[in-house]
Formats: C-alpha cells, structure tokens, sequence
C-alpha cells in the first residue's frame, strides 16, 4: 500500500456540535438510507458517514492524479482539502459525484454514498444523486451557471430535475431559494442572467441552485476564489450557515485561511495523497508534516513582514530614502467613457521603496498602473518620474526615459512574444551591442534563479513560478528605478507566490529599486509594503504606513476590509 | 413572493426575451444594421454600374449583345440608359430607376429583367429553402447525436463533415443523379414538376451545407461540455441529452449563426450550379445563360438581387444572434 | 473496479502522413505527368470510346477515347495551377489590405472593412460568373475571378488579427521597453500576424480548386479540349449512364485533393494553436 489509510471510524462532529437530525419535509428521499449497512462504518458511530470513500485513485490516460485517498464526511460535518494546484483535491471532490471528468478512470476500495455501494452505480443512479444527494458550488458562478440562461432558470432546473415541488410551485421556491442565500429583490434577480448579477450575487444564486433539491452534503471547490475579500467573507458566512443548518459541507481551498474558519477537519493533499489529516485547529497551529509547515510558513502576512518566506529567517534591507522621490503622480483623473476609473489620486514613491495599493475589483488600481507606466495619458493631474513631467510628453520624447519605469504583470505568458525564447524576451528591452547581450542574458537568468538552459526554452513549457522569474529578469534588464508590479503573485500557488516575493526583496535590496506593488491581498501587501493606498471606486480613500493603515485603520472602507480578511488561529 | 411566476415560468422557458432591459438598445441595433444594409445595397449597385462601364467594349453595344441589333433599338437603350447625358447623371438616373424597382430591360431576351426575375424567383426559392432546411436539419441531427459521444460515432461524423466540404457541390449532384435517377429511377432526371423532383437538387445544396455547419454545431457543442456550467449542470443530475439541448446548443448556434453569410453565398453560388446540373429553372439558369450571353441588364440585376437576399439574411440572423446570446445587448 | 473508463485517442502521424503523400503525389502529376502516365490526355481514339477500366487503360477512355488516367494525371495542373495561382494572388491582396486597415486611422479602416462587406455580399460563384462575364472565359480570368472573390475572406482575418496583436500584452510590454512604433510593428505585429497565414491558405487552396472545377463546369474555364478536371465532370455528365468511370475519377481527384488540404492545414493549425 503506497498511501495512507484510514480506516478508524469516521471521527464525529466538532466538540460541541449538537448531532445533526434528518430535516422534516423530505419525504421519499430514497438515497438516505441510514444505518444497517455494516460497510459503511466501524461500531460505536453516531451516524454513519454521508460519504466513506477508501483508497481512491483516479487516472487519465495513464496519468493517476489522486493516489490513495482515503477520506469520509459525517453528516453536519465540514471537511475542507486543502492544497496546490494539481494536488488532485478538485477531482478527488468531484468523484464524488462521478463526475471526475473525461476520460477519467475510477477505482477504490470503498465507495459508499449516502449508504449506497457507489462502485457498482450507472449512469442512472448517479443522476439520481446529483443535486439530490450532494450539490456543487464551483469557482465563478459568470461561467458555472449557463451565461444564456436566468439565474431564475438554473435553480428551476434542479428542481424539475429531481421533480422536488410540483410544476406550479416551482417558481415561488426559486424565489424562496434566491431570498434564502441573501439575494434582495429575488423577483428581479430570477429574470437575470450571470454577468448582469455582481459577483457576490451570482455567487449566491450558484449556491441557491446547489442547495435547490435540499442535499445533504454541499461540495464547493473554490467557491469564494474568484471573489474580492468582503464579497468572499459574506459567501462563507453563507456556507457556515448552511452548515449549522445540518448540511454537510466539503470545501476545496487552495487558501488555508479561507478553510480555517469553518471547517472541522482538514485534509492537506500534495500530488495525489493526503499528507496530513486532523481537526482544523491541530492541523493549523501545530502541524505535524513538513509540507504543511512550509505552507503556513509560506503565507504572507503582517507576521511574516522582514522575514524570507520560503526560509521563515529574516531579512535586512536598506531603508528607504524619503528625500529622493522617484515617481509621483498628481490629482490623476482617468475616464472611460461616463466611468471615472480613477479620480484625484496622488501618489509619491521614493528610492527603495514599496508603496502598496489594495483595492478591490474595479477599484481603479491597473489603470492607475497604466497612467504610471506612461501608457495612459492621465484625463486629469499629471505624472512626475525624477521630478521631471512624465505625463503629456510626446511619445519621441518619452521612449528614452522608459527604461526607467518597468513592468512586471498578472500573467506574464500575455506580455511575452509567443515565437520568441526566454533568451530572445529577456534580452529584448537590454540596449546594448550584440556581443554583450547573451552574457547580460544569463546573469539576469542567474540573478532570478533559473539556469542558463532556461535561454533556449519557449515560456509555455516553464511552470507559472519560472515565467514570472523570467519576466522579472526581463523587467530588471534595463536597471530600472520603479518597477510597476501589477498583482504579480495572483495567479501562483502559495509556496511559488512565496518565493517569487523572496525573489523580489532581494532583487530590491541588491538594486533599491522603488516597487509601486498592486495586489488585492491584503496579507501580501503587509508583507511587502511600507506605505500603502486603499482605492476604492477610483478614489484613494486612505494612506499611510502598512502597520498604521491595516492595524489601526481609520476609513470604514478599510476596516472592512481588513475585518473580512479571513484569520488563521495563532499557534 | 406569487407576483411574477408566470411571467417568470415563460422567462425560464422561453429565455430569449431579456427582463428588466430597456427595448431601445434593439431599437437602436435594428436602426443601425438597416442603415448599414441600405450602405451595402447602394455599394452593390454602384459596383454592378462600374462592372457595366468597365466591360470592354462600347456600352451600347454590349447592352445590346446578342439580341436584334436595329437603329431604333439602339435610339431606345441611348433613351432609356440616358447615354446622351452627363455621365454623373447616367449614374443617379440609374439609381432613381432602381429606387422605382426598375430593373430595365434585357435586349437580347426583349423582355423587363424585373419581369424575367419574377417568374423565375419561385423554383429557386423552393430549391434554396429546401437545401437550407435538408442542411440545418441533417448539421443539428448529426451533431447532437454525436457531440461528446465515443471516439466512432464522432470520428465517423467528422470524416463525413471533411468528405462533404471537399467534394464539389456539383459531383455530389451527378453522383446522386447517377445512384437514384439513372441507376434505380427513384427520381426524375431533370424538371421542376412535383415535390419528387425537388428532392435530389435539395439533397445536392444541402449536403455540403450540412458538412460545414455540423461542423461548427459540433465544435461549439463539444467546447459548452467542457465549460464550468455543463460541470454544474451534470452535478444537479441532468442526463446528458438534456444538457445538450437545454444548454450546450445554444452555445453551439453562436458560432453557427455567424456563417450566415457564407451560408447565404453557398446556397446562392450552388443553386447556379445545381440548376444547371439538374436542368431546373430559376434564378441561376438565367444568371447563368445571362452570363454566357453576355446580357449585361440581367447580370446586373441578378448581382443586386442576391445582395438584396444577402443583406435580408444576415440581418435577420444578426438579429437571432442577439436573441441567443443576450450579453451582446449591454 | 472502475467507474469510468478512458477513451484513447489515435495518434495524429498516420493521418499527416497520408494526406501529405497525397500531396507530394499531385505535385509531381503537376511538374511531370509523363511520370505517372505515358499515354497522352488529348490522343483521340473514337474506335476504343467508352472503354472501361482495365487492360491498357486502368481508368477505362472517355466518350472520345482518351485515356482518362492520363487526362486526370495531366488534368493536376490546369486544376492546381489555377488553385494555386488564385490562392497566391488572393492571399498577397488580402494580406495587404487586411494590413493596410488594421493598421491604419479609424476612416480608413472603417471604409476598407466595409468595402470587404460589400464583396462579400455577392456569393463567390456569382462574383466570378460577373467578373467572367465582363471579361470572358479563361484560365486568366477565371484565376482573376477566383481571386477578387476570395480576397475578403483574407483581408478580414487579417484586419481582426492585426487589432489583436495590436491589443496584446506582449506589445504593450514593448512600449514599455520604450521601442519604436516602427520596431513594435515589424518585430511583434507583422511575424504574429502572418502566423496564421500558411494554414489559411492551404484550407483556401482547396476551396479555390472547387471554385475552379466550379467555373470549368459551367464551361468559364480552360477550353476543351484541354483536360481540367471540372471541364471532365461537365462533358462526363452526359455518358453517367454507360461510363461511370469517366466521371468517378476526376471526381475523386479533386475530392482527394481538397481532403487532404484541408487535414493539413487543420492538422498546422492545430499545431499553431497547440504552441500558443
């Protein structure tokens, strides 16, 4: 056996937590057949698990993604699986309600649902639990719920699905649903379709949908990823609820913090095994295996600020020098159309600084990017690089200085040519003599740690953590003095996100390069930032020092923020 | 909370009719797409016009052409094409008599082309609408039946989609002649009497139509599987046929709605072809003979004509397209 | 146990290999017939008329007694040529008009877009048949018909094309690098543009060779007695009859043609695509 079993009793609910009861007013529920199945758990159990699932293992092709799998939720209990991306946790939740995906072969030693032998089900029976049984929440509900269709539509459909109301009633219990999660003036929202819906709303309508036929267990695989924080919080006070409720939830995170608040017990998956296992609390405070260690160590955070992540030991940097200020906007005003994206921000940033900006979606921070950039002539106010107007000059006039101003993106495959090598990117932007490129090339590859075989390769086969170096030795190239870091860690795991912000201390200790950092989290910018910008609505409605602003904020905007920043209990 | 259902209930069923959205963005849409309707017809004319003044050759004599060659004939063209006027005037006069569904008259044939055009309109529009249907149905048949289904049944469909949009429209027409007219006499050889004889040109246009569009059905079903919400769907325990028809073809029929211009031309160029092919009157019989002959009053004509069909078709379907996929209203 | 079970997919070198052969065929029936066939597509033999397949002629004669494996063979090169010819001309156009609008001032662009709707209104064939009826029939001609009637479909992959690369991430990051427009437009726009061009015109290479057994069906094209193979389906259509064979073959001959140009320029462009 090359993974780890469990086969103890599945343990029972949170200390504390009454036994969840069957709810009345579901009658002829075929698929809960409780107790008297001798396979479904060991003697001595309050109630049999909703879900046992033994040595699971899933392939593609040849390909097994989840190895060995052993896992089983209670009814009313809130398992979460936490881990990175391809760890498996995704499928290994979607297999249970087979629907692993293409392709996909699926075997285990023990598979029962809801007291059911899943291993010998058809086509058949897993529709009839589908929604019945178990409903699905995925990430974005702007592309989870069929865009061409009403939200309204949606939820009606797993209701006529599993014929849970009578055809005349259907539409009054959407509504019901839709008023249940949180949506105000369900009448409206029902006729909409996802992209007219906020993302918080349509979040809830999704959740609405998953909750229609009144399953048992609520499976929600990222559910609050695609969220900004406030929107996130109020979605999982949504599910914490659901759960009290006496519906069991099992949440894929690839965010510890976001599963620290509600779940029970957490599973820590890496490369298609459960690493780690054990009540929420032990498993965050003290860990007991190296991977999870490193993962907690990884986050950033205000505890984390002057330490190296990946190797949890501090680290000096020269302070910054408030008398040399590199870029400073003033009054920035940009519209697009009737919008005002950005409106009367200022700005300084000094030598070897980091100045944050938070904010979230549509809150003007990648336009205020832009204007930095000289990509975009600012409506209003202007743009100082050096004390010198940087804003309004003619494109001729501007082109010399740009060097000077870098760079670094979400995602970098977007701003790298796609013929072109590593070695053809990075030594774009250097201005020097043919000769002298391919040394400069290789020492910037050097400096961002990757090897000088990188050169030759094309970036669609490096990892996402080795594009983003290569587009930091790409920026660096031209010795910049501000480098525009437009949400550079967003799209990484947490252990890469760890060290690419390593990388960049460094790389501004080494240079004292001034960085205006754009994130929506609020843990990296504390991690990175000396002084920080809220924006919100285009506006910056706060600034100042990142421990002043986020530990004693002063603007409701930014206590809002910070409170719905979600917590990891202190070990 | 019972307010609405019904209206909601026909939202949910319908789901083409946007709620709470304000008409006038379609007001608008619809206003914009004739006007520029109107711009391609204008653009058509004027084209076929320099077609006309570019032919080598005195225009008189090509108005002429084959047909009776007489001094008063001659007096008359000069008359009624206004060739002793200033050329700027030749032009307007030209469009006035097009504003009037004036389409003036072919000498050779000695007859109005408008008059020409009419009674030849009924059989190709049979054809053209019997091949469009015998495509559209036979693409969404197969690609429904098809789409996410084992690695046969789509291998099958996607090397009947390749045969037939590399087979030449009118090899499919002799060959279908050749199996069911010649060799088993199902079918009259040529003629357009009787729905019987329909059915082999129909067949013959409608095929290669069938091939590109069930492609495209297809591709479009296939990519709505992979997304997200077909994830959702499955979780709430819906079959997959459902899934396909309740969700996945609406996707599908966005990318197919956009070929409707080069279905439009298909079924226009082929009915030349498969008129001639299967001895049919209609439109593409005198296109073609107008051709041959040099008639330069039907030509022209007929390039107006299938303009007008091809501005009709693709607003109409640009219209459709804003029905399936309401995010293009905003 | 398993609940689901995989599906397999074939490798994709036997199905580039053959539809490649095929290719490297025709492009030899199209430099040297005398290759492929000694016999010669317009030698007249009334007495062996109507011959079928077998014996000193594989593909049987047609109603005239030519060999038809030799008009096929020879037939390559008027059909081909044509295809090519067309396909080069129309691409060279589009190409430079689909540049010409992406990279110009909003007017100009907004009139060449809608002077490709314009030509798009009227249906390939039709836009041949008028461009043929002013002109004549022809090889010319109809290489100029094909052409003019294709262009638009180029022009406007081309114009959307350039407003991508434009918009693209790579290209803002050059002006961030303070490059010139001039270098931004030859080193990222122009190479990404043209990208997609080898497989655009080898699919439209193959439509091109239907248009043009279209228009040599109609009798627009090359003039009997030359052997083309449309001209060969129009005549052949009068014998189905008695000699299937004199319309099968070149019948399979442009299928076969068209097929495997079409599979290789998915096959690249699923390859392009694959890369990016």
């Amino acid at each position: 056996m090359m993974t780890t079993t469990h086969d103890e009793p599945a343990p029972t609910p949170g200390a504390g937590e009454p036994a969840p009861t069957p709810r009345a007013g579901d009658p002829g529920n075929d698929l809960s057949v409780r107790g008297g199945d001798s396979r479904a758990g060991g003697s001595g159990d309050l109630a049999a698990p909703l879900a046992a699932v033994a040595d699971l293992r899933v392939s593609f092709g040849g390909r097994e993604v989840v190895r060995g799998v052993s896992l089983s939720i209670a009814p009313g209990e809130c398992v979460a699986i936490v881990g990175e991306s391809g760890s498996g946790k995704s499928v290994t939740a979607r297999s249970l309600l087979g629907l692993a995906g293409p392709g996909s072969t699926v075997r285990a030693a023990r598979f029962t649902l809801s007291g059911q032998d899943a291993l010998g089900f058809g086509p058949r029976e897993w529709r009839s639990l589908r929604g019945r049984f178990a409903g699905l929440v995925l990430q974005d509900a702007l592309v989870s719920l069929d865009p061409l269709r009403t939200v309204g539509a949606e939820i009606a459909e797993v209701l006529a699905v599993h014929d849970v109301v009578p055809r005349a009633w259907r539409m009054s219990r959407v509504l019901e649903l839709l008023e249940s999660v949180g949506v105000p003036e369900p009448e409206l929202r029902a006729g909409q379709r996802p992209h007219e819906l906020s993302g918080g709303l349509r979040q809830r309508a999704l959740i609405a949908s998953a909750i229609a036929a009144e399953p048992e267990l609520i499976i929600a695989d990222e559910p609050t990823t695609a969220l900004d924080v406030t929107v996130q919080a109020q979605v999982l006070r949504l599910l914490a609820e659901r759960r009290a409720a006496g519906t069991a939830l099992l949440l894929i995170s690839h965010d510890l913090a976001v599963v620290a608040s509600i779940a029970d017990r957490i599973l820590v998956m890496r490369e298609g095994r459960i690493v780690e296992e054990g009540p929420a609390g032990d498993v965050l405070t003290a860990p007991a295996h190296d991977y999870t260690r490193g993962l907690l160590a990884a986050v950033p955070s205000a505890a984390s600020r002057g330490t190296r992540l990946t190797t949890a030991t501090p680290r000096t940097r020269p302070a910054p020098n408030p008398s040399a200020q590199v870029l400073a906007g003033t009054g920035l005003g940009h519209s697009y159309g009737p919008r005002r994206v950005v409106d009367g921000v200022s700005f300084t940033l000094h030598e070897g600084e980091t100045l944050g900006v938070v904010g979230e979606s549509g809150s003007g921070k990648t336009t205020l990017a832009r204007l930095a950039l000289g990509l975009l002539e600012p409506g209003s106010g202007r743009v100082a690089l050096h004390q010198r107007l940087w804003s309004h000059l003619p494109e001729r006039a501007r082109r010399p200085l740009r060097h000077r101003i870098q760079l670094i993106s979400q995602n970098p495959l977007d701003s790298f040519d796609p013929r072109h090598t590593v070695g053809r990117l990075v030594a774009e932007p250097l201005r020097l003599p043919r000769g002298q490129r391919r040394e400069r090339v290789l020492d910037l590859l050097d400096r961002v740690g990757l090897p000088p075989e990188t050169a030759a390769r094309h970036p669609r086969e490096l990892s996402g953590g080795q594009r983003q170096r290569v587009a930091i030795a790409r920026a660096l190239g031209p010795r910049p003095d501000v480098l525009v870091c437009d949400e550079p860690v967003s799209a990484l795991d947490v252990s890469i996100q760890a060290q690419v912000l390593d990388l960049l201390a460094d790389l501004q200790a080494e240079y004292g390069t001034a960085m205006l950092f754009i994130s929506h989290d609020l843990g990296v910018v504390h991690h990175v930032a000396d002084r920080v910008l809220v924006m919100k609505d285009g506006r910056v409605v706060e600034e100042g020092g990142v421990e002043d602003v986020f530990t004693r904020p002063r603007h409701p905007y930014t206590r809002a923020l910070v409170a719905a920043v979600p917590r990891m209990p202190v070990a | 909370m019972t307010a609405r259902p019904a209206a909601l209930l026909e939202e949910a069923r319908s789901d083409v009719t946007g709620a709470g959205r304000p008409k006038a963005g379609l007001v608008g849409a619809v206003g914009r797409r004739l006007g520029a309707g109107v711009a391609v017809l204008w653009a058509a004319a004027t084209a076929a016009y320099l077609a006309l003044l570019l032919a080598p050759g005195d225009t008189v004599d090509i108005l002429v052409g084959d047909g009776p060659d007489t001094p008063e004939i001659r007096a008359r063209i000069v008359a009624e094409w206004g060739l002793d006027r200033p050329e700027v005037v030749q032009y307007l006069s030209y469009l006035w008599r097009l504003l009037h569904g004036d389409l003036g008259r072919s000498y050779q044939l000695q007859r109005g082309v408008g008059e020409i055009l009419a009674t030849q309109a009924g059989p190709t529009a049979q054809l053209t609408l019997a091949a469009a249907g015998t495509g559209v149905a036979l693409a969404g048949i197969i690609a429904v039946v098809t789409a996410g289904r084992g690695r046969w049944s789509r291998g099958a469909a996607s090397a009947a989609e390749l045969v037939s949009v590399s087979v030449p429209p009118f090899l499919i027409g002799i060959l279908l002649l050749s199996v069911f007219s010649f060799t088993l006499g199902w079918f009259p050889v040529s003629g357009a009497e009787g729905p019987r004889a329909l059915v082999l040109p129909a067949l013959a246009l409608g095929l290669p139509i069938a091939g590109v569009l069930g492609q495209v059905l297809r591709g479009g079903l296939e990519r709505a599987l992979e997304q997200p919400f077909a994830v959702t769907a499955r979780a709430r325990g819906l079959t997959e046929r459902s899934l396909v028809v309740r969700h996945a073809l609406r996707h599908a029929l966005i990318p197919a709605v956009t070929l409707a211009g080069w279905l439009t031309g298909a079924l226009l160029g082929g009915a030349v072809i498969t008129e001639v092919l299967f001895g049919r009157p209609g439109l593409g019989q005198v296109a073609m003979q107008a051709v041959t002959g040099r008639d330069m009053p039907v030509v022209m004509a007929v390039v107006l004509l299938s303009a007008v069909v091809y501005v009709t078709i693709s607003t109409l379907l640009d219209l459709a397209y804003r029905a399936i996929d309401p995010r293009i209203r905003g | 146990m398993a609940v689901h079970e995989a599906a397999a997919y074939p490798s994709g070198i036997l199905r580039l290999f053959l539809p490649v052969g095929v290719l490297l065929v025709l492009a030899l029936a199209v430099a040297v017939p005398g290759l492929l066939t000694a016999a010669d597509p317009l030698a007249a033999d009334p007495l062996n008329a109507l011959a079928p397949p077998g014996g000193g002629h594989w593909f049987g004669t047609d109603h005239l007694g030519r060999d038809v494996l030799a008009r096929v063979v020879h037939g390559a090169r008027h059909s081909i040529s044509i295809g090519v010819a067309a396909t080069v001309l129309a691409v060279t156009s589009g190409v430079l008009l689909g540049l010409a609008a992406g990279l110009s001032p909003k007017w100009l662009d907004e009139a060449l877009a809608r002077s490709f709707d314009v030509l798009s209104t009227l249906p390939e064939l039709l836009l041949a048949l008028l461009i043929v009826a002013i002109t004549g029939p022809g090889t010319g001609n109809v290489i100029f018909a094909i052409a003019v009637a294709q262009i638009p479909n180029y022009a406007r992959v081309i114009r959307a094309q350039t407003f991508v690369v434009r918009r693209s991430g790579y290209v803002e990051q050059a002006v961030t690098f303070g490059r010139s427009r001039t270098a931004i437009t030859a080193g990222h726009v122009l190479p990404n543009v043209l990208g997609p061009i080898p497989v655009l015109a080898t699919i439209g290479l193959g439509q091109a060779v239907i248009a043009s057994s279209g228009l040599s069906f109609l009798g627009m094209g090359p003039q009997p007695p030359a052997a083309e193979w449309g001209a060969m389906l129009s005549e052949a259509r009068n014998y189905l009859r008695v000699a299937w064979w004199e319309a099968v073959f070149p019948g399979i001959a442009i299928t076969l043609t068209v097929a495997c140009l079409t599979v290789v320029g998915r096959r690249l462009q699923r390859r392009i695509e694959g890369r990016t």
